[in-house]
């Protein structure tokens, strides 16, 4: 039997959509960049929790610097690493608003190390998503505390060097030992089975802030393709075989 | 047997021809346009849309919201 493609396109079939929380900006983001999945990911997750007017993002110093032009929620910008330190006072202050921060690795695990570590071993309770691409992406793919053993970036051309460089850092796994994290997990978003489990992993920080657990830490390995020097296809493939196996996916903690 | 049978509409004017969508669906249904939008990307498009399968794998992966998808069941007369 067949059926005309002007049949399907009806709005009582409709099966997924652009969020409404999204406005109608071109994302500044590459072609292909992972920021822009995530971004769009949290707008879908704060839409079906209903908490658009109860939310308030604090968005970081990265390429994901002008993230507050595109998800209609409440905002503050932090200066560079800051974002854990903006987060918490905004939280002390209005406890019944939902809060979340939204970092790179060269912001969260590099500059803002300290305020990452002492934000989640007071337990404050908001959701923190960490963007680990490996490089700092923004200013031109230089080598962050992320950068994988050999992996190249504009400031370690043949590769980072651990005698060197020293070695890469696991924030995530750092940050789970930490008596203040109550869900410590690791996500990627460059196949539809990830960006959905990533997505439950988001509504479950949420509701853990609903219900005062303390901090919801959620790394999304990413891939920056302008950065890495590959296409967006090539970068996922890339950051499955060198990135997944230092920084596996999944749980680290739940309680 | 029901059979599905999905669709879906690419905004092609926001589209960056990032490929990610192409890559993610089970079906083959995507491809880039040899032409070019305003911005200069070759745009997603449906190249086998009898393929489609409304499963909004694409939809899923792609970074800038571009894709809308719908999807029916047929009922198939045997
Ligand atoms: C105090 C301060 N130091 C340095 C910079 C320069 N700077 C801007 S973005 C950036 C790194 C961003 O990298 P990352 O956090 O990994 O985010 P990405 O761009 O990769 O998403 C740096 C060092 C700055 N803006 N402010
Ligand atoms: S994933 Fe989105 S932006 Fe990339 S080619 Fe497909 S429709 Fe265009
Ligand atoms: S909905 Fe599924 S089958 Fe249809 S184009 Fe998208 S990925 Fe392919």
């Amino acid at each position: 039997m067949s059926i005309d493609i002007k049949d399907i396109i009806k709005p009582e079939n409709l099966v997924y959509q652009k969020s409404s929380l999204l406005t109608d900006r071109v994302m500044h983001y590459c072609p292909g960049c992972t920021h822009g999945v995530v971004n769009r990911v949290i707008a879908e997750v704060i839409e079906e929790l209903g908490i658009q007017e109860d939310t308030i993002g604090v968005a970081p110093v990265g390429c994901s610097v002008l993230m507050y032009n595109y998800i209609e929620v409440d905002w503050h910008e932090a200066a560079h690493g800051r974002a854990p330190a903006v987060g918490t006072g905004i939280k002390r202050l209005m406890p019944n608003k939902y809060v979340f921060t939204y970092q790179g690795d060269g912001d969260l695990a590099a500059i803002g190390t300290a305020e990452t570590i002492h934000a989640c071993n007071r337990g404050e309770n908001m959701v923190m998503v960490f963007i680990n691409n490996g490089i700092y992406g923004m200013t031109g793919g230089q080598m962050a505390p992320t950068t994988l053993q050999g992996m190249k970036a504009s400031t370690c051309p043949f590769g980072r060097d651990i005698e060197r460089d020293g070695n890469p850092l696991r924030m995530t796994e750092i940050v789970a030992t930490l008596p203040g994290t109550c869900y410590v997990t690791r996500h990627a978003a460059h196949t539809a089975a990830a960006v959905r489990k990533l997505k439950k992993a988001l509504l479950k920080a949420f509701d853990n802030q609903k219900n005062n657990k303390g901090t919801s830490f959620i790394e999304v390995v990413s891939t920056c393709n302008s950065g890495w020097k590959m296409t967006p296809v090539q970068s996922n493939k890339w950051m499955e075989a060198h990135m997944f196996p230092f920084y596996p996916l999944g749980d680290i903690k739940d309680v | 047997m029901a059979k599905i049978r999905g669709a879906i509409v690419v905004d092609n004017v926001t589209c960056k021809g990032c490929s990610l969508c192409v890559a993610s669906c089970p079906t083959d249904v995507i491809r880039l346009a040899d032409e070019v939008n305003a911005k200069g990307y070759n745009y997603a498009y449906m190249h086998q849309p009898e393929a489609c399968i409304g499963c909004a794998n694409c939809a899923m992966v792609c970074p800038d919201s571009c894709i809308t998808v719908y999807k029916v069941k047929l009922a198939e007369t045997v």
